[in-house]
């Protein structure tokens, strides 16, 4: 493989990246245009803008490396990505919108009229933030070494600068930019390839890689191929909590829930959510067929640390020559951008938070914006050089466990139920913080064990989240003397039509 | 009926309706009863809050009942993991291919309703 290609590769999207990020530069005044790009961005953009953002390493690699090892149940890592979005739309949008607020912490404040709440939900923003950032450092590691053969490390530190870079010099509204720019590419880099591979695959007769003979890593093909032959020993218990902690950790990320600021309002909160419904859609096709082809051409992968890389492996092995080193270089491109994204909204989702709960009061607000987006990105940097090699997809799928145990019950609740008091959401997001927290240090520090323990700690969020739940419904009934006296007056804020004159508070 | 006749019955003032001035007392609306947070005003928030929670949870119910029905289908019907369809199971291409049309179309429902609850209720309450 021609390592100059993935060279210019990278080169070209770094450099793009920081291109439109200045561009956006010349349009950020303001300390809101840094935070919210001053809530003015249509729905359209805003949408390529979020699924750019939230298509991470872990969705242009990462689903594809699972699926060639651990088989068809992986899609529903994909499925349910998607499926997150449906439900942020119908619990959560539009109300979040209408709240005002910039971030989660925001939220909890203005909801429960509690420091103490803003002040846990701070932290838990900040360490889901860093780990879901940690494992897309570690995949540009793994993609930077494949495709320019350099050491894994400089591709984690490539990434970390661009980012800064990027959010130092422009904040969110260059960053829409940015984000909606990468995932069109992201989309042309996963889609072109696949054309000219699957001519091959034809080409070489089409074999089914479902093929009960076919052996790869000590599986057949059939058993590969079937989605409920989940590993562990409880397969629907595993795939039900998958489904739980996907479905219900999207709208709790807080790279995601910063984005729905930028919305003009509500209505336009929930038309950007049915555009993005619709662009995830078209891109997670992809992944699978690349899965099911590196089965048949990258056995050697599968099982191994390397099978990350199967998508950028595929070109030069069914291909090769000239033609598959710039397929190469082109899939390089898309996961850098991958990267670059999520890190990126990431970033400035950690930083704002830091920015407003730690700094603030001394510093005046871009200075103090711009050193915490330093603090937010050396970190996850630090954290990704000490880890553990575990799959990128992993790590992203703990973190969706957290959000789904700790934001998922605050914002459901505080949206839709009068009742819930700062008492009781304080005690829901730390027995579901704590909780997962627990099991994310017992998978990043060991591997899992079999029975029912070992499904669920592989796998905790059909257990947490429900626990999280029923402690804050049960603490708020306990204290309903509690309740904050403009809560009436809040819910009337968040559910109604902008359109319509009413005092919000 | 034994009142004595030198004491005639109270004389009550008879006028027209439209006669008299309107009351000094502004009148109610239905914006002025929500930001008053009167039993009124409740009543036509909680509507609106109501239609949007069973609106929501229908919604929820359906992806409950297409896309988290899948697992349980697929362990019940086995015949879609082992027949093919262009050389992979059925239940792999349902999965990898057939869940996004189904949640861009609940999506899509949602929010044709959801904006029309909302009109109901900013009709209603700019009407009244």
């Amino acid at each position: 493989m021609n390592l100059a290609f993935g060279f210019v590769a990278v080169l070209l999207v770094t450099v793009s990246t920081l291109v439109i990020g200045t561009w956006g530069l010349r349009l950020s005044r303001t300390t809101s245009d840094f935070f919210v790009a001053s809530r003015s961005v249509r729905p359209g953009l805003n949408a390529s803008a979020i699924s750019g953002e939230y298509l991470s390493g872990a969705s242009f690699l990462g689903i594809a490396g699972l699926l060639v090892t651990f088989g068809a149940e992986m899609l529903w890592y994909p499925v349910g990505w998607t499926a997150g979005y449906l439900v942020l739309l119908v619990l959560v949008a539009a109300p979040l919108r209408r709240s005002g607020a910039y971030t989660l912490p925001d939220f909890a404040e203005a909801r429960l009229d509690s420091r103490t709440v803003r002040t846990v939900a701070s932290v838990m923003v900040v360490a889901i933030g860093w780990l879901y950032v940690m494992p897309q450092l570690q995949g540009a590691g793994v993609a930077m070494r494949l495709a320019t053969g350099l050491p894994g490390w400089t591709g984690g530190l490539l990434v970390a600068v661009v980012v800064l870079l990027n959010v130092l010099a422009g904040g969110m509204r260059s960053i829409t930019f940015v984000q909606a720019f990468q995932y069109w590419l992201k989309l042309f880099a996963l889609s072109l390839p696949l054309v000219f591979l699957v001519i091959v695959w034809l080409g070489d007769g089409g074999r089914s890689p479902a093929d009960p003979s076919l052996f790869v890593g000590g599986e057949s093909g059939s058993a590969w191929a079937d989605p409920v032959d989940f590993a562990g020993d409880h397969p629907l218990y595993s795939t039900y909590s998958l489904m739980v902690a996907t479905f219900l950790g999207t709208m709790g990320l807080p790279h995601v829930v910063v984005r729905f600021y930028t919305n003009p309002d509500g209505k336009a909160a929930r038309q950007t959510t049915v555009a993005v419904l619709g662009l995830l859609g078209l891109f997670y096709v992809l992944p699978p067929v690349y899965a099911a082809l590196g089965r048949l051409y990258a056995p050697d992968l599968v099982g191994t640390s390397g099978a990350d890389g199967v998508v950028l492996e595929l070109p030069s092995r069914m291909i090769g020559a000239v033609g598959g080193d710039l397929l190469t270089a082109l899939l390089t491109a898309g996961a850098f951008a991958a990267f670059l994204a999520t890190s990126s909204g990431l970033t400035i989702a950690v930083a704002g938070v830091i920015s407003q709960d730690v700094m603030s009061k001394k510093l005046e607000g871009v200075t103090a914006f711009r050193i915490s987006a330093v603090v937010a990105v050396v970190v996850p940097l630090v954290l990704s050089f000490l880890a553990r090699d575990v799959a990128v997809a992993t790590v992203v799928g703990l973190a969706f466990a957290m959000a789904a145990a700790t934001f998922c019950p605050l914002l459901v609740l505080g949206i839709w139920w009068r009742g819930l008091t700062d008492a009781g959401a304080l005690a829901g997001l730390l027995v579901g913080g704590a909780l997962t927290g627990v099991v994310v240090i017992d998978n990043l520090l060991t591997d899992r064990e079999g029975g029912w323990i070992g499904s669920v700690l592989a796998q905790p969020a059909a257990c947490t989240v429900p626990l999280a739940f029923a402690t804050m419904v049960i603490v708020s009934k306990l204290t309903q003397h509690r309740l904050s006296a403009h809560t009436s007056r809040f819910m009337v804020r968040l559910h109604t039509p902008e359109t319509v004159k009413l005092d919000r508070g | 009926m034994s009142q004595p006749p030198d004491r005639p019955p109270a004389r009550v003032r008879v006028t027209s309706p439209y006669a008299e001035r309107p009351r000094s007392r502004p009148r109610r609306t239905a914006i002025s009863e929500i930001d008053a947070q009167s039993e009124v005003g409740r009543i036509y928030f909680g509507t609106l809050l109501r239609a949007q929670l069973r609106l929501a949870a229908s919604t929820l119910v359906a992806l409950v009942l297409t896309i988290g029905m899948l697992p349980m289908l697929f362990t019940l019907v086995p015949s879609l993991t082992s027949k093919q369809l262009l050389g992979m199971p059925v239940s792999w291409g349902m999965l990898a291919f057939g869940c996004y049309p189904v949640l861009v179309f609940l999506a899509w429902r949602y929010v044709r309703l959801a904006e029309r609850n909302e009109r109901a209720f900013a009709r209603v309450v700019d009407r009244s």
